[in-house]
């Protein structure tokens, strides 16, 4: 195909392609379906562009218009028609698969995570707004808010009832007595003269530049709103001086220095103040990966199991999916066959979620359907090769009516002549079956194999949901004998503790890695078999 | 239905991770703000109370205000990562235990309660939600671990777990029930369940600083005190008096109770709901320590309200807490809808003389000790309630609790 579009310069060539019948020289249909697709691309272009300009993205905003202007030069023009074909196809795999790996990637140089998620200008902001305390024995004012002039643009200014009745007038620049006003029952001001009291309203509209105001008082000390009605006199305990670029405790007297290799500031005694900011550390993640001990006592027991647990379920759900599907296929007349069928793919079409809590719970020691029914009293999911049978069971019981229909399928394609031909030849039933029926069966069904074998190898859900990955040995609650290396990792990286999307991100990379290396092996054997059986 | 906070902040980790990854592609964040008015986040058990309350305060001040509804196990998750996106709400309410993790993402702020205000509301709700010596949410109700029995079975409060024990044995050595006692341990272990035993038999989880906040350079795991009180536990495990057993999880364990197969059942006030439609006449009391040991502390959970320090509208959301949250009037629509203990002493009062279930699970509470806050106690949970679950299936305490505290050690780093 490449090598016609090639020449695809030539006018009078046949249409080469089959989208091409949508863009001959000429077609109004085929023009207007392009104009209308160009707007849509138009139209999403500018529904990103909007938020974007908005947050200051230029990056952002430059990468859109580029791709903008890339689908117009290329849909627009009379040449690059492979590239027409590829480009829908090559942008949504740099969105949805390249930028996320990149984006990983760069996460896991980093330490993002709770306690470390914004700038180091957030953490201080964030480090003083945590510290501003009451002042002891400062009294507490009824709050009425008021603005002078316009109650939208006038200076603002909190009218302060204290103890005694008396109301002051509080601005940035301090406080001053306002004789004339007039109070209600509960301390607020009614009205003042010279000041335009806000309603609850207007003062939403002013809520941040309201939080921020601090009407000084004494020494280092400010007035701050605590709601409508409330003001308390008080003052941030922690303040930042970029001079040292260290936070004062001025309470303790302790003082906190930034540590931008680490980002969180730090006291000299090694304690940290909580809020701390996103930095990058290198490798460190990986290191922590590589050389956590844990790890590495587990990992190779961990793949182990999980390649088992992955060929056993495929194994399992082809041999069974199989077995169910030739019993189906028999020629002679068999009552409600489709009845049957329905059955079997009954486990396929019940939510797979649902069926494992389901499963887990028949599974249960005391209370389980299993024993129950088989009168044994095996502690299923607490031994190591129960749980391992139980983790199988169930993943092959979800999996195998999905292999009956694709080998149902595959049978009825098989022509019954061949299998007739190799029985007058003398062959058995199972060496037809083996050296016929088979063969022709597995191209159809090798690559659905490998593909239930790379997916398996990932199944999360089918571990969490069923064992969560033990039973656990008591000399190590971090790795149990049921765990697969997608639920390993994630335990490693979220389980037990707040999000640490930097070494989540390094942890994901090694899986990544895992996981290509086996796709690559897949793909190069069911390349294998297509040579085979070409 | 005891929030584990582990799995579900991983969950939601997990997915502000797949978020963070989609954000640079340009798409905008679901609008949590209404421009000029006020959003409160909540789960659904109390966004049906809080709208009318809402609304009010809405017509009152003239400004538009959302009640939205998220899942209790998402939303601490959510909140933080809508706060980093700047799209959070102005307030959120949840469990105290989040703050440590809410004050470390910078994403609540102090709350000033003017004058005595503190002093009306109980002294250990407001403990809880002081962290770092200062106050970070206006509490409304509060929770803990009690013990439930069935009256037909065991019409006595038992003063000690061996009595417990004693009891429920010999019920179901005569067939009356089918276990000693309903405590949710599961194959992974439930280290909130087991606290009241683990506290009364010595251990303890962090120690105290000197703000009497939980103290992350002195863990009590691995602890000569732990191991001991792990082997005391392990008495009441399955090669003990089998009162304790893995099999028995937060999906059963409600059932066990509410059929008449367990005379007791240590829980909180969440299950209430579901033994009083099963007709099962009960009656509750303190969760009992062992003879001659410490008395049990469960847990003390205490719900509030947070002021998010990105909302738009802050002055607003502290003018909703303070004027009404710290009101009896809001206070008790919540206890109506949701019976726990409130938070409010004079709503507390007020409703005590009408429900024989509140005194007793004040009582409950009263020993309880509010669950640390701080964010390393999220490394607690999962190495050692796997460590408890194997200390119960039969497995050496001292070094099932040695690994446990090598694990969170290494995260609490």
């Amino acid at each position: 195909m490449a090598r016609q579009s090639g020449g695809a310069g030539a006018p009078k060539a046949p249409a080469p392609l089959p989208g091409a019948r949508l863009a001959p020289r000429g077609g109004t249909a085929g023009h207007l379906v392009k104009a209308a697709l160009l707007a849509v691309s138009v139209g999403v272009a500018v529904w990103a562009a909007i938020p974007l300009a908005q947050a200051g993205n230029w990056i952002g905003l430059a990468a859109v218009a580029a791709v903008t202007a890339l689908v117009f030069w290329i849909y627009l023009s009379k040449r690059h028609i492979p590239a027409k074909y590829l480009l829908p196809g090559v942008l949504l795999l740099i969105a949805f698969q390249v930028v996320p790996v990149l984006y990983t990637i760069g996460t896991s140089v980093t330490n993002y995570g709770d306690g470390h998620r914004g700038t180091k200008e957030q953490a201080i902001a964030q480090i003083e707004a945590a510290s501003v305390a009451q002042d002891e024995g400062a009294g507490d004012y009824v709050l009425t808010l008021a603005a002078r002039g316009d109650a939208a643009t006038g200076e603002l200014v909190f009218l302060l009832t204290g103890d005694d009745g008396r109301v002051l007038a509080g601005d940035a620049d301090g406080l001053e007595p306002v004789p004339d006003a007039s109070t209600g029952p509960t301390g607020k001001v009614t009205a003042a003269d010279g000041y335009t009291l806000l309603t609850a309203a207007e003062a939403g509209e002013r809520s941040e530049e309201i939080s921020e105001m601090a009407v000084p008082a004494q020494e280092g000390t400010g007035i701050r709103a605590s709601g409508l009605s409330a003001a308390y006199e008080g003052r941030a305990t922690r303040v930042y001086d970029a001079g040292c670029d260290c936070v004062t405790d001025t309470s303790t007297g302790e003082v906190y220095t930034a540590d931008d290799e680490r980002g969180a500031f730090y006291s000299e005694d090694g304690r940290r103040l909580s809020q701390g900011w996103r930095v990058g550390v290198g490798a460190d993640n990986y290191a922590r990966v590589v050389t956590d001990p844990g790890i590495a006592s587990s990992f190779f027991s961990i793949l182990g199991w999980n390649v088992v647990f992955a060929a056993g379920t495929t194994l399992g759900v082809f041999v069974l999916g199989l077995s169910v599907a030739l019993a189906m296929h028999t020629r002679r007349p068999l009552r409600g066959r489709t009845a049957y069928r329905l059955l079997l793919v009954l486990p396929y079409a019940m939510p797979a979620f649902a069926m494992m809590l389901l499963w887990r719970d028949m599974f249960n020691a005391d209370f389980g359907l299993i024993n129950r029914m088989l009168g044994t009293d095996v502690d299923w999911l607490g031994g190591t090769s129960t749980a391992r049978a139980a983790a199988l069971t169930i993943n092959i019981w979800l999996g195998f009516p999905y292999m009956f229909l694709i080998a149902t399928g595959a049978l009825q394609a098989i022509p019954r002549e061949l299998v007739q031909a190799a029985r007058i030849d003398g062959a058995g039933a199972w060496q037809a079956f083996r050296n016929v029926t088979l063969p022709l069966l597995m191209v159809a069904m090798a690559p659905v194999l490998i593909a239930t074998f790379a997916f398996n190898f990932n199944n999360f859900n089918a571990i969490w949901l069923t064992t969560e990955g033990g039973p656990f040995p008591s000399d190590s609650p971090m790795a149990g004998t049921t765990d697969l290396l997608i639920t390993y990792t994630y335990r490693l990286a979220f389980g037990g503790q707040s999000a640490q999307y930097g070494y989540a991100a390094a942890i994901s990379v090694f899986i990544f890695l895992i996981v290509t290396l086996i796709s690559y092996l897949s793909l190069r054997r069911s390349a294998a078999l297509e040579e085979v059986n070409r | 239905m005891r929030p584990r906070t582990a799995a579900p902040r991983a969950l939601a980790g997990a997915a502000a991770l797949a978020l963070a990854a989609t954000a640079c592609s340009g798409s905008d964040e679901p609008s949590g703000e209404a421009a000029g008015g006020l959003v409160i986040w909540a789960d659904p058990e109390r966004t049906d109370v809080l709208q009318p309350f809402a609304e009010e305060f809405g017509e009152a001040n003239g400004v538009r205000v959302e009640v939205q509804s998220l899942p209790v196990d998402d939303i601490q998750g959510d909140f933080v990562t809508a706060h980093e996106a700047g799209s959070g709400p102005d307030i959120l309410v949840g469990a105290h235990d989040w703050i440590g993790n809410l004050v470390q993402n910078g994403s609540i702020d102090p709350v000033q309660l003017p004058g005595d205000a503190a002093e009306r509301f109980d002294e250990g709700a407001i403990d809880a939600v002081t962290y770092q010596g200062q106050l970070y949410g206006v509490p409304y109700a509060m929770e803990s671990l009690m013990l439930v029995r069935n009256t037909e079975l065991a019409p006595e409060a038992p003063a000690t777990v061996e009595e417990m024990v004693e009891t429920g044995t010999a019920l179901k050595e005569d067939g009356e029930v089918k276990e000693v006692l309903g405590l949710q341990v599961s194959q992974t272990g439930d280290p909130f369940h087991l606290q009241p035993f683990y506290s009364s038999a010595g251990g303890y989880l962090f120690g105290t600083d000197d703000e009497g906040d939980p103290d992350p350079s002195d863990l009590g795991v691995g602890t000569d005190a732990s191991v001991e009180a792990m082997e005391k536990v392990a008495e009441l495990g399955e090669d003990g008096d089998g009162a304790l057993k893995r099999s028995i999880d937060a999906d059963n364990v409600n059932a066990l109770f509410e059929r008449g197969e367990t005379p007791y059942f240590v829980t909180g006030p969440w299950s209430l709901a579901g033994i009083k439609d099963a007709g099962v006449d009960y009656a509750i009391s303190p969760v009992p320590g062992f003879e001659g040991m410490d008395e049990a502390r469960p847990f003390l959970g205490v719900q509030s309200f947070f002021v998010a320090s990105g909302g738009e509208n802050k002055v607003l959301a502290e003018e909703f807490i303070v004027n009404n949250v710290a009101q009896p009037e809001l206070a008790t629509a919540l206890y109506e809808a949701d019976p726990r203990p409130p938070a409010l002493l004079e709503v507390f009062e007020a409703a005590e003389a009408d429900d024989p279930d509140l005194s007793a699970m004040m009582e409950a509470a009263e020993q309880a000790e509010p669950m640390p806050a701080i964010p390393e106690m999220s490394a607690i949970w999962d190495p050692f309630g796997k460590a408890q679950a194997a200390v119960i299936g039969g497995e050496d305490p001292a070094g099932a609790v040695s690994s446990a505290e090598k694990a969170i050690s290494e995260q609490i780093g």
